[in-house]
């Protein structure tokens, strides 16, 4: 028996065989690894997954997916053919070469203009409620796609370089697991034999369960969830996936030395080792002034390479038509530029990037009018695109979640599915 | 052994004592010290209990009374010896001599003040504020500030004046220095637009940044409001001073200045500035508070200088001392009286509004007296509630299930990193001779830094991962603050526990009554022997085992 391995560095099997015969003492409540309850169907069909690129601070979408060349709100950027039915911005040539895999949805048009309020309602499908906390995409999705991935030892809910939203009603244990674009996660080596890290956690568990058992609550049972998958977690060989230095370099080039670049690439990895949702962010689209010069000289190349490099890598491993990609913000910016430059908050008509999953790419999806301050078809929402993702991951928009109040909520609040993306 | 297995029998009965005297206390009417603020608090929170027929649950006991008085008052828990002073007193009005003690006797003014010097950074500039290379803020400068006013009970309604109308330097040390300025000198971008939004949701509980662009969606507050509370900071600009002949900035200085308005005549005598509707059309606006009342617009400083007179109407306001009770309730409970706290317009009526409209005038009647609104709420019978729920409560006050909260038990929460790190230094008696105030700060915000996540927009938004999931669980069982608590080299606080003369009973007993503020049970006591057994009898080493488990329980890290 190797006394000097620490958890780390083992696969969780190997782990599991040491304890199993490592003490008399046994560990009830906490028992490790997932049960392997799903059936043969599960297992054989296709793992599903989403890849969520958050663009905090709500983008100019009329600046990069829907361009007003000549209108006195359309800025100075041009429009150029891509390898799908669409034009976009010049500043995105690398996506221009994607955009057979992309829709741009171009009817968006939602009434959050505030950056809480709007971050909330386009992770969620709902306005903030004071009385109800809701789960965002990523809790919504993972939760209905782990059971595809019994062997998943790492959280099935990633948000790199960013907050997401949280769980809500489906409590804690699917909360967001947040790392940072280095992929290095913090204090992962206890560096104490198996033996004994398994003794303390016995006589933790037994404290533990001892105060949950006086009806103290969710508080209470919530904590010995995360505590268990912290475990699995630490003993997971599979948390290689988040390192994405070991990439080639000429791979990590392609996606670009930026936090970014780095969130989509590790975002690939972790599609690859099955984890079904993954989140990375990119801040800095609040652009109340001096707007173009940033969107061109920094923002724009920043998200053009990342997310180009992206959607080619999960094509060419045939790994795109079951993953499904959405790219939005919180809201867009005002048609009209400011006196400073810039442009201010605006949902009322707006853009929103999906792909993957089967869904159609190459195409638009609505329209805005000439000066981009309307929507002039169908307008769509954030529960629409919700539902849509929904659709295109198979899972039924009938599915129903009863928040802990007992209310029942349908998945998507009741979105529609956006037709064009399907036919 | 024998008188081992004796140990054990003693400790379970009195295990059951606690639990039968804490149900018996319930039955009692809760006492109000003699307070009229408490009673009248009491009464009101009864009647509510009444109208939803709720029974609430039994009192907590003794040390977890103690233990959440310690955190609310003063960030951590209670030391071992303070929680065995108090329980060893029997006098009938030990709790209100406890709260009186932790925020009139010298030995906690300073505990007191920097506990809520944090809170208060963390509210008026956040958790990342000054943290930045190139920041306007001196975070340092803004705790000061507040340290000194906080120590000295500065009241309340006095504190927000000077916040709101401070200038001066942000920086110690330097000419004209006054901490305060460092609330606003990085609010005042954009037309002063997060000075205008972050002064009416601190200190009124008004939301008003979307109205900035447009009409509020579910309030009466119009686009205009938002313009005309603005103009009182349109005099104000935060300017780099730098060291003479160099181009370093030595610090930043808040200034009013005469502001001639925006208009194409710009006549300072009327100051005009102008805002645009979505519909493109341009409106003009004045200094006018959320009340109506309007000042003289002239934006020359010789004239007027306009958050002197905000500074003013606020002290006025009702909604100033509503936002304050609301706060400190919500600091207490776990819940205010509207969710979120600081959001307390027409739309979003409180849940026991007589009870705060109460709570409000008393606050004013006090002046604004911190230190007396803190005593009445942690010596109201609410918050000696145990955290357990009964059948009667379960589901009717469950504030996580969507129910408005009805106070009729304690809500749990987790200890905020502040407080964990505090309550880790108490426990582990590593407080003791540690360094001064600035070296202190400078390591704690070194680890709290690892927990805070930005957003990303111009609002400074951010948010915490220091919230009840895996990279906390993964700092509390791996990282290097729970290693220097467990540690047993030469020294610390476990080597030094572990060659006391006590008994191993002691020993343990000392560990659960550190972190827990209880001493151990049956069963907890059954599994430290066997942990004792298990590291053949090196009682150091058994005593870490049983310190890290502790330490990574729920019922350490929960306030409860």
């Amino acid at each position: 028996m190797s006394r000097s391995l620490t958890p780390k560095g083992m696969t969780r099997r190997h782990f599991m065989s040491h304890l199993s015969g490592a003490s008399a003492m046994t560990m009830p409540a906490l028992a490790m690894g997932n049960t392997l309850l799903a059936n043969a169907d599960d297992l054989k069909r296709r793992r599903k997954s989403a890849v969520l690129l958050w663009m905090g601070g709500g983008p100019s979408t009329m600046d990069i997916w829907d361009l007003k060349p000549g209108a006195p709100t359309g800025g100075p950027f041009r429009p150029i053919a891509t390898s799908g039915d669409v034009q976009i911005s010049e500043h995105m040539p690398l996506m221009a070469k994607q955009m057979h895999n992309m829709a741009i949805v171009r009817s968006m048009s939602t009434r959050e203009a505030d950056h809480g309020r709007g971050r909330y309602y386009m992770h969620t499908g709902y306005v903030p409620n004071p009385n109800i906390e809701h789960p965002s995409y990523g809790a919504v999705l993972s939760h209905q796609l782990s059971h595809q991935r019994p062997e998943l030892e790492i959280p099935p809910f990633v948000t790199v370089g960013g907050g997401s939203v949280g769980p809500g009603f489906l409590g804690m244990a699917w909360a967001p697991f947040s790392v940072n674009s280095n992929g290095q996660v913090r204090n992962l080596q206890m560096g104490l034999e198996d033996q004994r890290l398994y003794q303390r956690m016995y006589a933790l568990d037994l404290i533990e369960s001892g105060f949950i058992n006086q009806r103290r609550g969710s508080a209470a049972s919530d904590h010995q969830k995360i505590l268990k998958k912290t475990l699995n977690l630490m003993t997971s060989s599979q948390m290689d996936a988040f390192k994405v230095a070991s990439e080639p370099e000429n791979v990590q080039e392609r996606y670009g030395n930026t936090n970014f670049g780095r969130g989509c690439l590790m975002a690939r990895r972790l599609v690859e080792q099955g984890v079904p949702f993954i989140e990375v962010d990119l801040g800095g689209w609040d652009n109340h002034q001096n707007i173009h010069a940033t969107l061109r000289d920094t923002k724009l190349p920043e998200l053009d390479q990342a997310m180009s490099a992206l959607v080619e890598d999960l094509e060419q491993r045939g790994l795109l038509e079951d993953t499904a990609i959405i790219w939005m913000g919180e809201f867009s910016r005002t048609p009209r530029i400011n006196g400073n430059a810039g442009r201010d908050h605006w949902a009322r008509s707006w853009s929103v990037v999906v792909g993957g999953g089967g869904m159609n790419g190459g195409i638009a999806v609505g329209e805005t009018n000439s000066d981009g301050t309307r929507v002039e078809t169908e307008p769509y929402t954030s529960q629409d695109v919700m539902a849509s993702v929904c659709k295109a991951l198979g899972i039924s928009l009938q599915t129903t979640f009863t928040s802990q109040n007992g209310r029942p909520m349908k998945i998507a609040n009741s979105g529609k599915i956006i037709k064009e993306l399907f036919s | 052994m024998k008188l081992h297995l004796w140990a054990i029998a003693i400790l379970s009965v009195m295990t059951q004592m606690l639990t039968t005297s804490g149900s018996v206390e319930a039955q009692t009417e809760a006492s109000d010290y003699g307070i009229q603020e408490v009673a009248q608090i009491n009464q009101l929170v009864r009647q509510g209990w009444a109208d939803y027929e709720i029974r609430p649950s039994i009192a907590a006991t003794e040390g977890e009374w103690i233990r959440r008085v310690y955190l609310d008052i003063l960030g951590r828990i209670p030391s071992v010896d303070e929680l065995r002073e108090f329980t060893k007193d029997r006098s009938p009005d030990k709790r209100k001599a406890l709260v009186t003690k932790l925020l009139y006797d010298e030995q906690y003014t300073e505990q007191y003040a920097n506990n809520w010097t944090t809170i208060w950074t963390n509210v008026l500039i956040g958790r990342s504020g000054g943290t930045e290379r190139n920041s306007l803020i001196n975070r340092p400068g803004m705790q000061k500030y507040l340290r000194d006013s906080l120590a000295r009970n500065k009241y309340y309604n006095e504190m927000v004046y000077e916040l709101v109308t401070a200038t001066g330097s942000n920086t110690p040390g330097t000419d004209g220095f006054n901490g305060a300025v460092n609330f606003m000198t990085m609010k005042l971008e954009e037309k002063a637009a997060q000075a205008t939004a972050k002064t009416s949701r601190i200190f009124l509980g008004l939301q008003v940044q979307c109205t900035q662009c447009h009409n509020h969606p579910f309030n009466e507050w119009k686009q205009q409001k938002f313009w005309e509370m603005n103009a009182f900071f349109r005099q104000t600009r935060a300017l780099r001073r730098f060291e003479s002949g160099t181009r370093n900035v030595s610090h930043v200085e808040l200034v009013n200045e005469s502001f001639q308005g925006e208009g194409l005549t710009k006549d300072p005598n009327k100051a005009d500035i102008y805002y645009e509707l979505r519909n493109g059309i341009t409106k003009v606006a004045y200094p006018v508070f959320v009340d109506g009342q309007t000042i003289n617009p002239s934006g020359y400083i010789e004239d007027v200088i306009r958050r002197d007179e905000l500074g003013k109407l606020m002290m006025e306001s009702r909604y100033l001392d509503k936002m304050l009770a609301n706060r400190i309730w919500a600091h207490f409970m776990g819940y205010g009286f509207t969710k979120p706290i600081d959001d307390m317009g027409p739309h979003n009526p409180p849940t026991h509004p007589e009870l705060l409209d109460y709570m409000g005038q008393q606050i004013r009647k006090k002046n604004f007296d911190l230190k007396q609104i803190i005593s009445w709420v942690a010596l109201s019978e609410p918050y000696a509630l145990s955290s357990r729920t009964n059948s009667s409560n379960e589901s009717l006050d469950d504030p996580l299930l969507g129910e408005t909260p009805k106070f009729s038990r304690f809500y749990m929460r987790q200890m905020r990193a502040e407080e964990l790190y505090e309550s880790l230094l108490t426990a582990t008696r590593a407080h003791e001779g540690r360094g001064d105030y600035e070296a202190q700060e400078e390591l704690k915000s070194r680890w709290l830094g690892q927990f805070v996540v930005a957003f990303g927009n111009d609002e400074g938004e951010e948010t915490t991962s220091f919230n009840g999931t895996i990279p906390q669980a993964l700092m509390m069982f791996n990282g290097d603050l729970v290693k220097k608590a467990t540690d047993k080299e030469k020294g610390s606080f476990l080597n030094e526990l572990a060659a006391s003369e006590w008994n191993n009973t002691q020993k343990i007993n000392y560990l659960f009554e550190a972190a827990f503020a209880r001493k151990p049970n049956t069963n907890e006591v059954k599994v430290a022997n066997q942990l004792l057994v298990a590291r053949k009898g090196d009682l150091t080493a058994a005593l870490q085992d049983i310190w890290w488990a502790v330490l990574n329980s729920n019922e350490f890290i929960l306030n409860h």
